[in-house]
């Protein structure tokens, strides 16, 4: 901690609230510790596009600067190519499959335990909870022969369902905590009114919950479209591997041709960060106010 | 039936039954909370069941044998799988490449996404730009950062090489020299996470009264006591979740590490997951594979429960 304590920037960041301006000394130390991070964050990232565009001798020589020579046709070639939009279109399958299966499921549940007392309900709700205490691999071999014994190995469900139950504990506590916290007067009003659950679960409870459909939604996407783990076990042919197990084939395919690898590591990025930079406000929101509360 | 049976909070149904009541016989079926728990309950209930309660029981169950996963599990070894593990060298620096992380996390990511969230809630021109760099890597896949990193490592035609090479060093080759290559990995670590802790102290920071802080400048409080004695004590429920996470993230490590080095060279980097995944799961070792699952699952269960008892009690 002492490098925080005796940094000056300290000083002036924490008297936000008190009104004072910043000395120009300090504000000028602050954007030269900013700035250096964020060189170091963008620096790997920028090679690596710009790695994409170079020959393998360019960048042997140069793994820095600009391509000497544009080289479009690393790019131009994976482009073209049927395994990229495979692999993507595959993530995206198991992605939405995923999401719109542990949103359903969850809320459903998380309705029930939200509204509804019944024998054991505590205990249910605590046994789901569990699932949030371990990560998907401690009982991969077991989770392994059940799906093989379902029949699941090498197809998408193989994949999405585990992804889903692994899920549930996350979905089912968000989506508790926020239907509890709805203004209990809409539940009375309904209920007086002879709705019933189902309706107000339709009608009422859903198109209230908008935000925490999007902070389940984008936490369970992001970690699906960018999980590894449980695509590598439970599937065999490469025509339905998602893009994180294709870039580990791809490079072991063009071992030696790093410029193929950075141009395909780019593009399987391409649309995270295009999203990322699109949607920034939510995703930051859901991400960590999601992992906050659950 | 009744509707007090219900836990929304503030029931004020006393007073609406008895006027009620009347019509309340013709509705009991759609007021029925049986039907919405049949529909509603199974579908998780089963696909949570199946898919990560028994496996997890499972697990328990396979390890005491030698399987390979094919008829049934019939060479019952006793503890014999986790004899075998704890005399594993390889688990052994598992174990302390964990605490490496979790270490590393502590004395260099936490205190670094401290000091940059304090810089950004200031008010400076960029604050959103600096945010939205800053948290960039946190999204993109483990994999992705992994092989970038190696890139970047690379001694023939990463950045790491190229530096070298400007200095007329010799290329150095961390991820393949067992000394340095668990300190490169800590490097992505720290790189990939420190934007999501940043975040959640940002989020942290926002939370203070700013009444409190101006309540010290009016007592004549510096900068830094302010932030010794006001801003810091204030934080510490974001400081032992940051933490929590670490340790928990930690334990998860697997993706990252593949596209790195695999494990190697000779276990150097393993983490628990990739020694399950190199030792259980490439060969096959259905008992083996599932007994160092149990540890890892005693392990997170233990460090969660008790992390939560002795350090987030009042949080």
């Amino acid at each position: 901690m002492t490098d925080i304590a005796t940094s000056p920037p300290i000083d002036a960041a924490t008297a936000p609230g008190s009104g004072q301006r910043l000395r120009t000394a300090t504000q000028i130390y602050m954007y030269v510790a900013l700035i250096l991070v964020a060189i170091i964050v963008v620096v790997p990232l920028i090679s690596t596009a710009l790695g994409g565009f170079k020959s393998l001798s360019d960048l042997r020589g140069n793994p820095f600067g600009l391509p000497t020579e544009w080289h479009w046709s690393n790019y131009g070639d994976i482009i073209v190519s049927q395994r990229y939009w495979l692999q993507m279109g595959n993530s995206l399958v198991i992605a939405v499959l995923t999401v719109f299966l542990t949103l359903a499921f969850g809320a459903m549940a998380a309705f029930c335990f939200a509204h509804i007392r019944f024998f054991g309900s505590d205990y249910l709700l605590n046994y789901f909870l569990i699932g949030l205490m371990f990560p998907a691999a401690t009982a991969i071999l077991p989770l392994y022969i059940r799906i093989r014994d379902l029949g699941l190995v090498d197809t998408y469900w193989g994949v999405v369902l585990p992804q889903v139950a692994f899920g549930t504990g996350m979905s089912i506590m968000l989506f508790r905590n926020y239907f509890r916290n709805l203004p209990s007067e809409l539940f009375d009003a309904a209920f007086v009114d002879g709705c019933g659950y189902m309706r107000f679960f339709w009608h009422i409870t859903l198109p209230l919950s908008r935000p925490i459909i999007a902070t389940v939604g984008i936490i369970s996407f992001v970690g699906s479209w960018n999980s590894y783990i449980l695509p590598l076990i439970m599937l065999n042919s490469e025509s339905r591997y998602p893009w994180p197990l294709g870039i580990m084939i791809y490079r072991g395919e063009f071992n030696t041709e790093w410029q193929l690898v950075l141009a395909f590591i780019t593009l399987t990025i391409l649309p995270t960060i295009i999203v990322f930079f699109l949607a920034q406000k939510h995703i930051i929101a859901g991400l960590t106010a999601g992992a906050v509360k659950s | 039936m009744s509707m007090s049976e219900t836990t929304m909070p503030g029931r004020t149904y006393a007073a609406a039954k008895p006027r009620a009541t009347p019509q309340r016989r013709k509705r009991s079926l759609k007021h029925s909370k049986w039907p919405v728990l049949i529909l509603f309950l199974p579908p998780a209930l089963l696909l949570f069941t199946v898919l990560v309660i028994l496996p997890m029981g499972e697990a328990a169950w396979y390890s005491f044998y030698n399987w390979n996963g094919y008829g049934l599990p019939e060479q019952w070894v006793g503890w014999r799988n986790y004899q075998l593990i704890f005399r594993n060298g390889a688990f052994s620096q598992a174990l302390i490449n964990n605490g490496m992380i979790v270490v590393a996390s502590i004395l260099i990511q936490i205190p670094l996404a401290l000091w940059l969230a304090t810089m950004i809630s200031s008010r400076i021109h960029g604050a959103l730009f600096f945010r939205l760099i800053f948290f960039l890597p946190y999204v993109l896949a483990d994999v992705a950062a992994g092989m970038i990193w190696r890139f970047v490592y690379d001694g023939d035609f990463g950045l790491v090489g190229g530096i070298a090479h400007l200095f007329g060093a010799e290329p150095p080759y961390w991820l393949a020299d067992r000394d340095t290559a668990m300190y490169a990995i800590l490097g992505v670590v720290i790189w990939k996470y420190f934007g999501f802790h940043m975040m959640l102290f940002i989020a942290g920071l926002q939370a203070i009264d700013k009444s409190v802080l101006e309540a010290a400048d009016i007592d004549g409080a510096t900068g830094f006591q302010k932030f010794r004695l006001v801003t810091l004590p204030l934080l510490g429920s974001t400081v032992r979740l940051s933490v929590f996470f670490a340790v928990v993230g930690s334990l998860q490590l697997f993706d990252m590490i593949m596209p790195l080095t695999g494990g190697g060279p000779s276990n150097s980097t393993q983490t628990m997951v990739t020694f399950l995944y190199n030792f259980g799961v490439t060969r096959m070792q259905v008992g083996f594979g599932s007994a160092v699952g149990v540890v890892l699952f005693v392990i997170c269960v233990t460090l969660a429960f008790s992390y939560k008892r002795i350090f987030m009690r009042h949080d």
